[in-house]
């Protein structure tokens, strides 16, 4: 990053493609309007961008496709509150800016030559997602890759279009689960957590990486340490509330940590060192 | 160069020719309270007492512009909207004169967040560039005055580029910075005489030994994380306090901010604004969870921040320099120093974590 622009100031992008992933979540592929920008645009998997929709304002997300595929960057986005919302109304062809690449990424040079277990719930895929794209073209790396993903019901699952893929490759393993029996519905049926001990992943040389709902992530970290992974080989990444994106304007510390430049990815036993602040 | 002497008589020479070409922040009395506003010819600048507010605004606007927009259609296509965007940097050459040293030394707190080898806040760093402090020391401390507890002194230079010192008919003016030399080659300055010299020094050792004891705030740094997760103790500390955020608007040193837009038709701007971390909203998600939902969780974040995570984070310095406001102008009367003390003092609750 060059350390001398203004973090301020957000690069303009325009919307290629609008995709209904769920009754509340729309993914937005979109490129930055200046093409050497785009051409030398570097980050790495879990960092995150800043959307604006300038007069209603900004919201931090996930780049959710990897930097092995720069078509265009991918961010996936439910509806929840103002940008959100004004977020939704767009259109291919429609200007935005982004401030992007932000925060910390996924250790995933020191999981080469492991196991992954990824445990994704409703939107907290997205980020898994551009991990296990980047880990799938670079395949040789890793050992088994497995998926757990999980949503309410077949309506709220993202990524729809990835799935078959996901589920027919042979150098990976996925297992999808609704909450309850749903018609047509030919996977699992119920919570992650149960599931994830039911599927029974082996903690030897293994990374697990998980995100999900607040109430998700606390019973998949109970089971996975029922699981017996210890608390470094847990990795997840968090969101707060954020503005300036770049450690600044003082909201989203827990303690001497900011989730925007320190994270959002952190191992298990990162976060147990931090004030319990969540 | 060698120390300068301004007599009384001589201030608004020397003030005038300050303000040639730039603006000159002095302290004057408004609806009651002390406060910065541009000198100009008649200004009675107040220099027997601490200003209310600190000259926060000179770099750092309680309200600025970080950016211009506007989107346009194209003729051909009235489907496609262009947008364009505009940094909107804003940095007038700038004298603060008569702030105390705790005002001068608060910046230095934002410095090492606003200006650093990874980040620049250039908003920030070109207001800084292009403002002076010329300090003038205390003689006299206010009761709520604490800033030889966090480091500093009633007649501290840090962070100030002239020091006015008072004696006998004036002040003894020294140049603290490079820049600072530039503004005293003034006529409305003379070379000090040794006995003028002599009594600064005198003032300024007064000065420090008129001061309150100052106490070590070091070790709460490990303690205020200790009782991190003692929320009786935090209940009871921020039991009176009305959330109103004066404290942070009246720091020195809380630089805390959020950014809005505001668009009329098809125009409009990105702005900044100080905001508080006192407030309910400062950290409240769309999704409804608030990280820190009650007041106790508040005033934990704002003591601990200023006294554990900082000097944590830059290795020593205490984001607090001791000027007392948010003690004096409290409507309920929270203490930061009693706040800090029983953190010290009293045994930690252990009932682990929730």
């Amino acid at each position: 990053m060059t350390t001398m622009m203004n973090p301020y100031l957000p690069e303009i992008a325009t919307v290629l493609e609008v995709i209904q992933e769920t009754p509340n979540i729309k993914t937005f592929r979109v490129v930055l309007n200046n093409k050497d920008r785009m051409a030398k645009f570097k980050y790495e998997p879990g960092q995150v961008g800043q959307l604006s929709v300038f007069g209603v304002g900004e919201a931090t997300f996930v780049i959710n496709s990897p930097p092995t595929r720069m078509e265009y960057l991918q961010f996936s986005v439910m509806l929840t509150g103002e940008v959100t919302s004004m977020l939704h109304t767009l259109s291919p062809g429609d200007q935005v800016g982004v401030r992007a690449p932000l925060g910390n990424w996924f250790p995933y040079e020191s999981m080469k030559g492991k196991n992954i277990v990824f445990v994704g719930g409703g939107i907290g895929m997205a980020p898994l997602r551009t991990l296990l794209l980047f880990m799938l073209d670079n395949r040789k790396d890793y050992k088994n890759i497995s998926l757990l993903y999980g949503a309410r019901s077949p309506e709220d699952m993202a990524f729809k279009y990835d799935l078959p893929d996901w589920s027919t490759r042979k150098d990976m393993t996925t297992v999808l689960t609704i909450d309850r029996e749903a018609p047509g519905w030919e996977h699992k049926v119920g919570l992650i957590p149960n599931v994830l001990l039911e599927m029974n992943p082996s903690p030897k040389k293994t990374v697990a990486i998980t995100c999900g709902p607040p109430i998700m992530i606390k019973f998949t970290l109970q089971a996975l340490k029922k699981l017996g992974f210890e608390d470094d080989q847990i990795v997840t990444t968090l969101e707060k509330r954020m503005k300036c994106g770049v450690g600044i304007c003082g909201r989203c510390n827990i303690g001497t940590k900011y989730v925007c430049v320190d994270g959002p990815v952190f191992t298990y036993a990162q976060l147990k060192e931090l004030p319990n602040e969540l | 160069m060698s120390a300068k002497y301004l007599a009384q008589g001589d201030l608004s020479a020397w003030l005038g020719a300050l303000a040639q070409g730039r603006r000159v922040l002095v302290p004057v009395r408004e609806n009651g309270a002390v406060v910065f506003r541009p000198y100009g010819p008649g200004t009675k600048p107040v220099l027997t007492r601490q200003a209310d507010s600190p000259p926060k605004e000179s770099v750092f606007p309680s309200t600025e512009r970080l950016m211009e927009f506007s989107y346009s259609k194209d003729a051909e296509n009235l489907g496609k909207v262009a947008l364009d965007i505009k940094e909107t940097v804003n940095a007038p050459a700038t004298v603060v004169f008569g702030g105390r040293p705790c005002d001068a030394r608060g910046f230095t707190v934002f410095d090492r967040v606003y200006d650093t080898k990874t980040i620049r806040d250039p908003y920030y760093a070109e207001r800084r560039a292009s403002t002076l402090f010329v300090t003038l020391a205390c003689d006299t401390p206010e009761t709520t005055c604490f800033c030889n507890s966090v480091g500093s002194s009633p007649v501290d230079a840090d962070g100030s580029d002239v020091l006015l010192t008072p004696v006998d008919g004036g002040w003894l003016v020294e140049a603290v910075s490079e820049r600072g030399k530039a503004l005293l080659d003034a006529p409305a300055l003379k070379d000090a005489t040794a006995a003028a010299q002599d009594q600064a020094k005198a003032a300024k050792e007064a000065a420090e030994a008129a001061m309150p004891p100052a106490w070590d705030a070091a070790p709460a740094a490990a303690k205020l994380l200790e009782k991190f997760d003692d929320m009786g103790f935090w209940d009871d500390v921020s039991a009176k306090c009305i959330s109103c955020g004066a404290c942070t608007y009246l720091c020195p040193t809380c630089y805390c901010f959020t950014v809005t837009d505001e668009r009329s038709g098809m125009k409009g701007e990105r702005i900044r604004t100080w905001d508080t971390c006192m407030s309910f909203q400062f950290t409240l998600e769309a999704s409804g969870h608030n990280p820190r939902p009650t007041k106790a969780h508040r005033l934990k974040n704002r003591v601990g921040h200023k006294f554990s995570y900082y000097p944590d984070i830059h290795k020593g310095p205490i984001a607090c320099c001791g000027c007392g406001r948010c003690i004096k102008l409290c409507p309920v009367s929270v203490d930061i120093r009693e706040i800090v003390r029983l953190a010290m003092e009293l045994p930690t609750a252990t009932a682990g974590k929730p």
